[in-house]
């Protein structure tokens, strides 16, 4: 944030980064959808570091009656951390930040969800965050798409989501919490990658007009195969991986 | 016809042309992308996806099985296993001189009982209005209750019912199945029971197996001898 003098290297001389990885690599990533016994659709994930589980509900009965709407379903998702997610116990109780996540991931489903067949029911979403590496909401985003896919809910598209970022003067795909904390910038995104359209578009730091649109790129592939990983979750649980 | 089955998932272009896009798809310019996790099928001149997951929506007509949740002096509130409650009003069960004075409807159908019923009516705007006024409706006194999933029914039907009438006649149970993915099963034989509720589990897990009613015909055979 804001070129914060680092005191690791984030990026050595031969292009590797400070946990390893190539500049345009993103972590290890394990997506498993299903999972939970009660809920109608769940996933999990682990993104680098990151374990992140997601149940959706739903299509079900609007509690508070006054939130349904009478033309279309809704949409309701809650991001939430663990206590023992980071270092320092987290308070349980919705933080800012966990208010302004789910809203942001709300509205990056809701280009994807076609909740029109269903008038005055809702989708819950619930994401509980395991445990935290940086990057948890394009996580959790990928991850609520599997189990909202799994849950059956009309979708035109699958979301993928990946962050891109800016450390040491170059562009990187897949920040991680070193990379965000004494990087220069990080630029969630979330892409639907048949429709080829962005739900999700965040920046924290300062790109030139040249570096935003190499971030753009460089997230869209990342996207790419983030999705990739996302259709083979669901094509091993209903499929059992023939296709 | 069924032009090769392809497994799907939401996004998925299944085809390009001239083709009316029916369940579970939608047009997008001349591409026909899937909305869910499911198996295409492709007819002459239409598209849909048999989805493999998912909750159930009432259709008209659709025979299901509800539970009883509560009831006011007018109407019973049906589970039907939905995103919305049945509403089966007291005059479907007492007849045109019904009385909300005189005719206590707890008489006829208590919280909990099973209730096979039709969907006599439903729209958007309102909740879906249930009828027990037909032959093979009413209240269920006997039978084990199984839930599947709803976007399983026709694969436990079978096409023409050759699969439910493959597992009555192997187990000489009677079988009901709901549209909305609840089925109950009675036999007066225990273990006819038993078959019959492994034979209708397994088609609820290996849905999407291509040769499903021989592996079931297989089971049900091979206990038969034992």
């Amino acid at each position: 944030m804001g070129g914060r003098e680092a005191t690791m290297v984030l990026l050595d001389e031969n292009g590797i980064r400070c946990d390893g990885r190539k500049v345009d690599e993103p972590r290890r990533i394990m997506i498993r959808a299903g999972g939970l016994k009660n809920a109608d659709g769940s996933a999990y994930i682990e993104f680098g570091d990151n374990k992140i589980l997601v149940g959706v509900f739903g299509p079900r009965d609007v509690h508070p009656k006054h939130m349904a709407n009478t033309d279309t379903g809704i949409l309701r998702v809650r991001y939430h951390m663990e206590p023992f997610s980071v270092g320092e116990r987290k308070n349980p109780a919705p933080s800012r930040r966990e208010i302004e996540i789910s809203k942001v991931i709300k509205e990056a489903l809701e280009p994807a969800v076609m909740l029109d067949k269903f008038p005055r029911t809702a989708v819950d979403v619930f994401i509980e965050v395991l445990q935290a590496d940086g990057g948890t909401r394009c996580a959790a985003l990928t991850a609520a798409s599997v189990a909202l896919a799994d849950a059956g809910i009309p979708m035109r598209d699958m979301v993928a989501a990946i962050a891109a970022g800016k450390v040491a003067d170059t562009v990187i795909l897949d920040v991680n919490n070193e990379e965000d904390q004494a990087g220069q910038a990080d630029m969630p995104m979330g892409y639907m990658p048949n429709i080829g359209k962005i739900t999700l578009l965040q920046l924290d730091g300062v790109l030139t007009p040249e570096e935003y649109k190499k971030c753009i790129e460089v997230g869209i592939d990342g996207c790419k195969k983030v999705y990739e990983l996302q259709k083979q979750a669901l094509n091993d649980k209903y499929f059992g991986n023939r296709d | 016809m069924d032009n090769k089955r392809k497994y799907v998932i939401p996004g998925d272009v299944i085809t390009t042309g001239p083709f009316r896009p029916e369940q579970n798809v939608v047009l997008d310019g001349n591409k026909i992308i899937s909305t869910t996790v499911g198996i295409t099928e492709i007819y002459d001149d239409s598209v849909r996806v048999i989805p493999l997951t998912g909750k159930y929506l009432p259709k008209i007509n659709d025979l299901v099985i509800g539970k009883v949740v509560s009831h006011t002096s007018l109407s019973w509130e049906l589970d039907i296993n939905s995103c919305y409650v049945g509403f089966l009003p007291a005059q479907d069960v007492f007849g045109r001189d019904f009385s909300a004075h005189a005719d206590e409807l707890s008489s006829k159908l208590k919280t909990g009982d099973l209730v096979a019923a039709r969907i006599a009516n439903f729209d958007r705007t309102r909740d879906p209005l249930i009828t027990i006024a037909d032959r093979d409706l009413g209240k269920i006194d006997s039978g084990d209750l199984m839930k599947i999933a709803p976007s399983k029914v026709p694969r436990l039907i079978g096409k023409r019912g050759s699969m439910i009438q493959m597992i009555e006649e192997a187990t000489n149970a009677m079988i009901t199945i709901g549209q909305n993915g609840w089925v109950v099963v009675t036999s007066d034989n225990h273990e006819g029971l038993l078959k019959a509720k492994k034979a209708i589990q397994m088609v609820d897990e290996k849905a999407h197996i291509a040769n499903l009613t021989d592996q079931v015909k297989e089971m049900l055979e091979s206990r038969s001898e034992s």
